[in-house]
Protein backbone atom coordinates (compact mmCIF):
# COMPACT_ATOMS: atom_id res chain seq x y z
CA UNK A 1 0.00 0.00 0.00
CA UNK A 2 3.14 2.41 0.75
CA UNK A 3 4.23 1.53 -2.83
CA UNK A 4 1.01 2.77 -3.72
CA UNK A 5 1.14 6.26 -2.37
CA UNK A 6 4.60 6.42 -3.07
CA UNK A 7 3.83 5.86 -6.73
CA UNK A 8 1.34 7.98 -6.76
CA UNK A 9 3.39 10.80 -5.12
CA UNK A 10 5.88 10.25 -7.51
CA UNK A 11 3.54 10.78 -10.12
CA UNK A 12 2.40 14.25 -8.17
CA UNK A 13 5.57 15.55 -7.83
CA UNK A 14 7.14 14.57 -11.66
CA UNK A 15 3.32 16.72 -13.09
CA UNK A 16 4.78 19.66 -10.44
CA UNK A 17 7.99 19.46 -11.80
CA UNK A 18 6.99 19.40 -15.59
CA UNK A 19 4.85 22.67 -14.89
CA UNK A 20 8.18 24.69 -13.48
CA UNK A 21 9.91 23.31 -16.78
CA UNK A 22 7.35 25.02 -18.70
CA UNK A 23 6.37 21.37 -20.38
CA UNK A 24 2.92 21.85 -22.37
CA UNK A 25 -0.04 21.01 -20.05
CA UNK A 26 -1.80 18.10 -22.62
CA UNK A 27 1.89 16.61 -21.90
CA UNK A 28 1.88 16.27 -17.74
CA UNK A 29 0.04 12.96 -17.62
CA UNK A 30 2.71 10.85 -20.10
CA UNK A 31 5.52 12.96 -17.70
CA UNK A 32 3.52 11.84 -14.27
CA UNK A 33 3.29 8.19 -15.76
CA UNK A 34 6.47 8.21 -16.66
CA UNK A 35 8.03 9.15 -13.64
CA UNK A 36 5.21 7.24 -11.61
CA UNK A 37 6.53 4.06 -13.36
CA UNK A 38 10.29 4.65 -12.68
CA UNK A 39 10.06 4.75 -9.14
CA UNK A 40 8.12 2.07 -8.65
CA UNK A 41 10.50 0.17 -10.91
CA UNK A 42 13.08 1.72 -8.50
CA UNK A 43 11.53 0.31 -5.45
CA UNK A 44 10.66 -2.87 -6.20
CA UNK A 45 14.25 -3.48 -7.72
CA UNK A 46 16.01 -1.99 -4.80
CA UNK A 47 14.37 -5.14 -2.37
CA UNK A 48 16.87 -7.22 -4.17
CA UNK A 49 19.38 -4.83 -5.97
CA UNK A 50 21.59 -2.60 -4.95
CA UNK A 51 21.07 1.94 -5.02
CA UNK A 52 23.23 2.11 -8.52
CA UNK A 53 21.62 -1.20 -10.07
CA UNK A 54 18.02 -0.21 -9.28
CA UNK A 55 18.58 3.15 -10.50
CA UNK A 56 20.43 2.12 -13.98
CA UNK A 57 17.34 -0.28 -14.41
CA UNK A 58 14.77 2.04 -13.61
CA UNK A 59 16.49 4.61 -15.81
CA UNK A 60 16.14 2.13 -18.76
CA UNK A 61 12.15 1.94 -18.25
CA UNK A 62 12.60 5.81 -18.02
CA UNK A 63 13.97 6.10 -21.03
CA UNK A 64 12.19 3.52 -23.12
CA UNK A 65 8.86 5.43 -22.13
CA UNK A 66 9.84 8.74 -22.79
CA UNK A 67 11.51 7.90 -26.25
CA UNK A 68 8.26 5.93 -27.18
CA UNK A 69 5.92 8.27 -26.19
CA UNK A 70 8.33 11.11 -27.90
CA UNK A 71 7.78 9.00 -31.23
CA UNK A 72 3.83 8.32 -30.49
CA UNK A 73 3.19 12.06 -29.78
CA UNK A 74 5.56 13.36 -32.20
CA UNK A 75 7.65 15.83 -29.78
CA UNK A 76 11.12 16.14 -28.11
CA UNK A 77 11.80 13.62 -26.01
CA UNK A 78 13.42 15.95 -23.68
CA UNK A 79 9.92 16.91 -22.38
CA UNK A 80 9.36 13.49 -21.27
CA UNK A 81 13.02 12.37 -20.01
CA UNK A 82 13.62 15.31 -18.08
CA UNK A 83 10.70 14.97 -15.91
CA UNK A 84 10.50 11.01 -15.46
CA UNK A 85 14.22 10.94 -14.34
CA UNK A 86 14.29 13.61 -12.00
CA UNK A 87 12.58 11.19 -9.05
CA UNK A 88 15.57 9.26 -9.62
CA UNK A 89 18.49 11.78 -9.43
CA UNK A 90 20.22 11.89 -6.47
CA UNK A 91 19.34 14.71 -4.92
CA UNK A 92 19.16 12.98 -1.43
CA UNK A 93 22.47 11.53 -1.62
CA UNK A 94 23.83 15.27 -2.00
CA UNK A 95 22.11 16.26 1.21
CA UNK A 96 22.97 13.42 3.13
CA UNK A 97 26.79 14.07 1.96
CA UNK A 98 26.58 17.59 3.58
CA UNK A 99 24.84 16.63 6.77
CA UNK A 100 27.55 13.76 7.62
CA UNK A 101 30.49 16.09 6.53
CA UNK A 102 28.90 19.07 8.68
CA UNK A 103 28.70 16.47 11.47
CA UNK A 104 32.13 15.39 11.12
CA UNK A 105 31.20 11.85 10.22
CA UNK A 106 33.66 11.65 7.56
CA UNK A 107 33.14 7.62 6.70
CA UNK A 108 29.63 8.22 6.42
CA UNK A 109 30.03 11.21 4.41
CA UNK A 110 32.10 9.90 2.00
CA UNK A 111 30.41 6.33 1.93
CA UNK A 112 26.85 8.74 0.93
CA UNK A 113 28.74 10.67 -1.38
CA UNK A 114 30.16 7.54 -3.56
CA UNK A 115 26.61 6.50 -3.30
CA UNK A 116 25.54 9.22 -5.23
CA UNK A 117 28.38 9.45 -7.45
CA UNK A 118 27.60 5.53 -8.28
CA UNK A 119 24.03 6.56 -8.75
CA UNK A 120 24.92 9.65 -11.02
CA UNK A 121 27.01 6.95 -12.90
CA UNK A 122 24.04 4.22 -13.12
CA UNK A 123 21.79 6.79 -14.70
CA UNK A 124 24.15 7.97 -16.90
CA UNK A 125 25.07 4.35 -17.93
CA UNK A 126 20.88 4.13 -18.97
CA UNK A 127 20.78 7.08 -20.45
CA UNK A 128 24.23 6.30 -22.86
CA UNK A 129 22.77 3.08 -23.78
CA UNK A 130 19.47 3.24 -24.37
CA UNK A 131 20.17 6.32 -26.90
CA UNK A 132 22.67 3.87 -28.84
CA UNK A 133 19.21 2.48 -29.75
CA UNK A 134 18.23 3.40 -33.39
CA UNK A 135 14.94 5.09 -33.84
CA UNK A 136 13.46 2.44 -36.00
CA UNK A 137 13.26 0.77 -33.07
CA UNK A 138 10.31 2.61 -31.83
CA UNK A 139 8.45 2.72 -34.91
CA UNK A 140 5.84 0.94 -33.57
CA UNK A 141 4.70 3.12 -31.39
CA UNK A 142 4.26 5.75 -34.21
CA UNK A 143 0.46 6.74 -35.40
CA UNK A 144 -0.65 4.99 -38.55
CA UNK A 145 -0.11 8.26 -40.63
CA UNK A 146 0.46 7.64 -44.92
CA UNK A 147 4.58 8.79 -44.50
CA UNK A 148 6.84 6.72 -42.15
CA UNK A 149 8.32 8.91 -39.36
CA UNK A 150 11.71 11.04 -40.38
CA UNK A 151 14.33 9.92 -38.78
CA UNK A 152 16.14 11.96 -36.43
CA UNK A 153 13.71 14.66 -35.23
CA UNK A 154 11.91 12.93 -32.47
CA UNK A 155 15.03 12.20 -30.53
CA UNK B 1 22.29 26.93 -65.35
CA UNK B 2 18.81 25.11 -65.90
CA UNK B 3 16.25 28.21 -65.02
CA UNK B 4 13.15 25.43 -64.98
CA UNK B 5 14.78 23.23 -61.78
CA UNK B 6 13.69 25.08 -58.78
CA UNK B 7 16.31 23.78 -56.63
CA UNK B 8 18.97 26.08 -58.61
CA UNK B 9 17.07 29.86 -58.40
CA UNK B 10 19.41 31.71 -57.38
CA UNK B 11 18.30 34.14 -54.58
CA UNK B 12 19.11 37.45 -53.54
CA UNK B 13 21.40 38.46 -50.90
CA UNK B 14 18.90 39.58 -49.55
CA UNK B 15 16.70 36.73 -49.13
CA UNK B 16 19.60 34.74 -48.08
CA UNK B 17 19.94 36.60 -45.08
CA UNK B 18 16.67 36.34 -43.83
CA UNK B 19 16.72 32.74 -44.24
CA UNK B 20 20.29 32.91 -41.96
CA UNK B 21 18.53 34.93 -39.62
CA UNK B 22 15.39 32.97 -39.60
CA UNK B 23 17.71 29.91 -38.97
CA UNK B 24 19.36 31.62 -36.38
CA UNK B 25 16.52 33.06 -34.22
CA UNK B 26 15.33 29.16 -34.49
CA UNK B 27 18.59 27.69 -33.07
CA UNK B 28 18.10 30.91 -30.57
CA UNK B 29 14.66 30.08 -29.03
CA UNK B 30 15.62 26.35 -28.96
CA UNK B 31 19.18 26.52 -26.92
CA UNK B 32 17.88 29.14 -24.71
CA UNK B 33 15.05 27.08 -23.47
CA UNK B 34 16.93 24.02 -22.55
CA UNK B 35 17.26 22.03 -25.87
CA UNK B 36 20.32 19.44 -26.62
CA UNK B 37 22.92 20.64 -29.14
CA UNK B 38 22.11 18.38 -31.43
CA UNK B 39 18.95 19.75 -32.04
CA UNK B 40 19.56 23.64 -32.19
CA UNK B 41 22.13 22.19 -35.00
CA UNK B 42 19.48 19.88 -36.53
CA UNK B 43 17.08 22.02 -37.08
CA UNK B 44 18.87 25.35 -38.29
CA UNK B 45 20.57 23.27 -40.77
CA UNK B 46 16.57 21.99 -41.86
CA UNK B 47 16.15 25.52 -42.43
CA UNK B 48 19.03 26.47 -44.32
CA UNK B 49 18.29 23.32 -46.43
CA UNK B 50 14.29 23.59 -46.85
CA UNK B 51 15.01 27.27 -48.65
CA UNK B 52 17.59 26.02 -51.05
CA UNK B 53 20.76 27.41 -48.64
CA UNK B 54 23.48 24.45 -49.38
CA UNK B 55 26.48 26.20 -47.62
CA UNK B 56 24.95 26.80 -44.25
CA UNK B 57 26.97 25.88 -42.21
CA UNK B 58 26.55 26.37 -37.66
CA UNK B 59 28.57 25.50 -35.00
CA UNK B 60 26.54 25.67 -31.68
CA UNK B 61 28.23 26.15 -27.55
CA UNK B 62 26.13 26.01 -24.79
CA UNK B 63 26.07 29.62 -24.64
CA UNK B 64 26.95 30.85 -28.38
CA UNK B 65 25.64 29.89 -32.00
CA UNK B 66 28.15 30.82 -35.16
CA UNK B 67 26.53 30.43 -38.62
CA UNK B 68 27.90 31.55 -41.72
CA UNK B 69 27.28 30.57 -45.04
CA UNK B 70 28.88 31.31 -48.76
CA UNK B 71 30.21 29.55 -51.78
CA UNK B 72 30.80 30.68 -55.16
CA UNK B 73 26.98 30.48 -55.88
CA UNK B 74 25.94 32.21 -52.69
CA UNK B 75 26.07 35.24 -50.40
CA UNK B 76 28.80 35.25 -47.76
CA UNK B 77 27.41 35.34 -44.36
CA UNK B 78 28.23 35.22 -40.96
CA UNK B 79 26.67 36.08 -37.55
CA UNK B 80 28.00 35.28 -34.17
CA UNK B 81 25.10 35.57 -31.32
CA UNK B 82 25.45 34.81 -27.19
CA UNK B 83 22.66 33.34 -25.70
CA UNK B 84 22.54 33.12 -22.11
CA UNK B 85 21.00 30.57 -20.46
CA UNK B 86 17.76 31.17 -19.50
CA UNK B 87 14.99 29.49 -17.74
CA UNK B 88 14.05 26.39 -19.38
CA UNK B 89 10.94 26.88 -21.15
CA UNK B 90 10.21 23.39 -23.03
CA UNK B 91 6.96 24.70 -24.67
CA UNK B 92 8.65 26.56 -26.87
CA UNK B 93 11.38 24.05 -28.01
CA UNK B 94 8.09 21.65 -28.70
CA UNK B 95 6.92 24.72 -30.67
CA UNK B 96 10.01 25.42 -32.59
CA UNK B 97 10.11 21.27 -33.32
CA UNK B 98 6.54 21.33 -34.18
CA UNK B 99 7.44 24.08 -36.57
CA UNK B 100 9.96 22.54 -38.14
CA UNK B 101 8.10 19.49 -39.02
CA UNK B 102 5.41 21.54 -40.38
CA UNK B 103 7.83 23.57 -42.64
CA UNK B 104 8.81 20.44 -44.25
CA UNK B 105 5.51 18.93 -44.64
CA UNK B 106 3.02 21.54 -45.51
CA UNK B 107 6.11 23.66 -47.44
CA UNK B 108 5.35 26.55 -45.09
CA UNK B 109 6.97 29.87 -46.91
CA UNK B 110 9.71 31.69 -45.04
CA UNK B 111 7.34 34.54 -44.11
CA UNK B 112 5.15 32.33 -42.58
CA UNK B 113 8.44 30.55 -40.32
CA UNK B 114 9.36 33.97 -39.53
CA UNK B 115 5.81 35.13 -38.06
CA UNK B 116 5.56 31.43 -36.26
CA UNK B 117 8.85 32.13 -34.74
CA UNK B 118 8.14 35.44 -33.16
CA UNK B 119 4.74 34.34 -31.56
CA UNK B 120 7.13 31.09 -30.34
CA UNK B 121 9.34 33.67 -28.73
CA UNK B 122 7.11 35.80 -27.07
CA UNK B 123 4.77 32.42 -25.92
CA UNK B 124 4.31 33.13 -22.29
CA UNK B 125 5.46 30.72 -19.52
CA UNK B 126 3.23 29.34 -17.13
CA UNK B 127 2.17 32.17 -14.35
CA UNK B 128 4.69 32.93 -11.56
CA UNK B 129 1.86 31.59 -9.26
CA UNK B 130 1.45 28.18 -10.69
CA UNK B 131 5.08 27.77 -10.69
CA UNK B 132 5.23 28.69 -7.11
CA UNK B 133 2.48 26.16 -6.11
CA UNK B 134 3.84 23.43 -8.53
CA UNK B 135 6.79 23.68 -6.00
CA UNK B 136 5.27 23.65 -3.04
CA UNK B 137 3.48 20.35 -4.68
CA UNK B 138 6.47 18.86 -6.02
CA UNK B 139 8.71 19.66 -2.99
CA UNK B 140 5.51 17.69 -0.26
CA UNK B 141 5.56 14.82 -2.74
CA UNK B 142 9.27 14.01 -3.17
CA UNK B 143 9.62 14.70 0.81
CA UNK B 144 7.09 12.12 1.08
CA UNK B 145 8.46 9.58 -1.28
CA UNK B 146 11.71 10.06 0.11
CA UNK B 147 10.76 8.67 3.72
CA UNK B 148 8.70 11.68 5.37
CA UNK B 149 4.98 10.95 6.87
CA UNK B 150 2.54 13.59 5.88
CA UNK B 151 2.94 16.08 8.68
CA UNK B 152 6.80 16.47 7.01
CA UNK B 153 5.10 16.87 3.57
CA UNK B 154 2.96 19.32 5.04
CA UNK B 155 5.79 21.53 6.45
CA UNK B 156 7.68 21.10 3.20
CA UNK B 157 5.05 22.17 1.11
CA UNK B 158 5.18 25.78 3.05
CA UNK B 159 8.79 25.51 2.24
CA UNK B 160 8.63 24.98 -0.91
CA UNK B 161 6.22 28.29 -2.14
CA UNK B 162 8.75 30.17 0.15
CA UNK B 163 11.76 28.35 -1.62
CA UNK B 164 10.05 28.90 -4.83
CA UNK B 165 8.80 32.57 -4.18
CA UNK B 166 12.73 33.24 -3.49
CA UNK B 167 14.04 32.03 -6.80
CA UNK B 168 11.47 33.77 -8.85
CA UNK B 169 12.02 37.43 -7.31
CA UNK B 170 15.35 37.56 -5.37
CA UNK B 171 17.90 34.42 -7.21
CA UNK B 172 16.93 34.93 -10.76
CA UNK B 173 17.11 38.86 -11.32
CA UNK B 174 19.26 39.69 -7.95
CA UNK B 175 21.80 37.17 -7.46
CA UNK B 176 24.77 35.17 -9.54
CA UNK B 177 23.95 31.70 -9.74
CA UNK B 178 26.45 30.47 -7.26
CA UNK B 179 25.18 32.45 -4.48
CA UNK B 180 22.18 32.29 -5.42
CA UNK B 181 22.02 28.62 -4.53
CA UNK B 182 23.74 28.57 -1.42
CA UNK B 183 21.12 31.29 -0.75
CA UNK B 184 18.40 28.41 -1.46
CA UNK B 185 19.47 25.60 0.04
CA UNK B 186 20.26 27.90 3.06
CA UNK B 187 17.05 29.16 3.01
CA UNK B 188 15.64 26.08 3.25
CA UNK B 189 17.65 24.71 5.67
CA UNK B 190 16.46 27.40 7.90
CA UNK B 191 12.90 27.32 7.19
CA UNK B 192 12.63 23.49 8.01
CA UNK B 193 14.65 23.76 11.03
CA UNK B 194 12.23 26.49 12.48
CA UNK B 195 9.71 24.34 11.53
CA UNK B 196 10.74 21.33 13.19
CA UNK B 197 11.80 23.39 16.19
CA UNK B 198 8.17 23.97 16.79
CA UNK B 199 6.94 20.92 15.75
CA UNK B 200 5.73 21.12 12.39
CA UNK B 201 7.72 18.18 11.17
CA UNK B 202 8.87 15.24 13.01
CA UNK B 203 11.75 14.60 10.35
CA UNK B 204 14.27 16.84 9.62
CA UNK B 205 16.56 15.43 7.15
CA UNK B 206 13.24 14.74 4.82
CA UNK B 207 12.00 17.79 5.63
CA UNK B 208 15.23 19.24 3.44
CA UNK B 209 15.56 16.41 1.06
CA UNK B 210 12.29 17.42 0.09
CA UNK B 211 12.38 21.00 -0.18
CA UNK B 212 15.69 20.84 -2.07
CA UNK B 213 14.29 19.09 -5.33
CA UNK B 214 13.42 22.34 -7.28
CA UNK B 215 16.49 23.42 -6.95
CA UNK B 216 18.37 20.24 -8.30
CA UNK B 217 19.88 20.90 -11.62
CA UNK B 218 18.04 17.96 -13.45
CA UNK B 219 17.70 20.03 -16.88
CA UNK B 220 21.34 20.75 -16.85
CA UNK B 221 22.65 17.05 -15.68
CA UNK B 222 20.42 15.52 -18.31
CA UNK B 223 21.24 17.72 -21.33
CA UNK B 224 25.02 17.67 -20.59
CA UNK B 225 24.99 13.44 -20.47
CA UNK B 226 22.80 13.70 -23.84
CA UNK B 227 25.28 16.54 -25.26
CA UNK B 228 27.82 14.18 -24.36
CA UNK B 229 26.60 11.36 -26.17
CA UNK B 230 26.16 13.14 -29.21
CA UNK B 231 30.05 14.03 -29.20
CA UNK B 232 29.35 18.04 -28.29
CA UNK B 233 32.05 17.75 -25.72
CA UNK B 234 32.53 21.12 -25.31
CA UNK B 235 28.52 22.15 -24.48
CA UNK B 236 28.46 19.08 -22.51
CA UNK B 237 31.01 19.77 -19.79
CA UNK B 238 30.06 23.44 -19.63
CA UNK B 239 26.71 22.33 -18.75
CA UNK B 240 27.74 19.10 -16.66
CA UNK B 241 30.16 21.74 -14.76
CA UNK B 242 26.69 24.11 -14.21
CA UNK B 243 25.14 21.08 -12.70
CA UNK B 244 27.73 19.83 -10.37
CA UNK B 245 28.33 23.64 -9.20
CA UNK B 246 24.56 23.77 -8.70
CA UNK B 247 24.35 20.76 -6.46
CA UNK B 248 27.84 21.74 -4.91
CA UNK B 249 26.37 25.27 -3.95
CA UNK B 250 23.25 23.47 -2.48
CA UNK B 251 25.10 21.20 -0.04
CA UNK B 252 27.60 24.80 0.76
CA UNK B 253 23.92 25.77 1.65
CA UNK B 254 22.47 23.41 3.53
CA UNK B 255 26.09 22.35 5.59
CA UNK B 256 27.27 26.27 6.29
CA UNK B 257 23.17 26.82 7.84
CA UNK B 258 23.69 23.50 9.86
CA UNK B 259 27.44 24.60 11.01
CA UNK B 260 26.25 27.98 12.43
CA UNK B 261 23.36 26.16 14.39
CA UNK B 262 26.00 23.48 15.47
CA UNK B 263 28.04 26.52 16.47
CA UNK B 264 25.05 28.42 18.31
CA UNK B 265 23.39 25.92 19.97
CA UNK B 266 25.74 22.70 20.65
CA UNK B 267 24.14 20.76 18.66
CA UNK B 268 20.43 20.34 19.54
CA UNK B 269 18.88 19.72 16.20
CA UNK B 270 21.92 16.82 14.65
Amino acid sequence: MTLFFETLAAFIGTIAFSLIFGVPSKYYPYCGFIGGIGWLVYMLLLKGLTEPSAALAATIVVILLSRTFAVRKRCPVTIFLISGIFPLVPGAGVYWTAYYIVTGDMTRASQSGYLALKVAVAIVLGIVFVFELPQGFFRFAAKKINRPIRKGKTR
Amino acid sequence: MDSGNNQLVKKTPKEQREILNAAMQAGHILLENGAEIFRVEETMDRICWHFDIESGSSFVLSNGIFTTAGSGREEIFAKVQHIPVGTTHLERVTAVNQLSREMIEKSLTLDEVKDRLDEIQVMPGKPNIHKILASGVGSACFCYLFGGNGTDSMATFFTGLILYWYVLYISKPHLSKLVGNIGGGALITILCAVFFQFGFGDHLNYMIIGAIMPLVPGVAFTNSIRDIVDGDYIAGSVRMLDALLVFFCIAMGVGLVYSVFQQITGGFLL
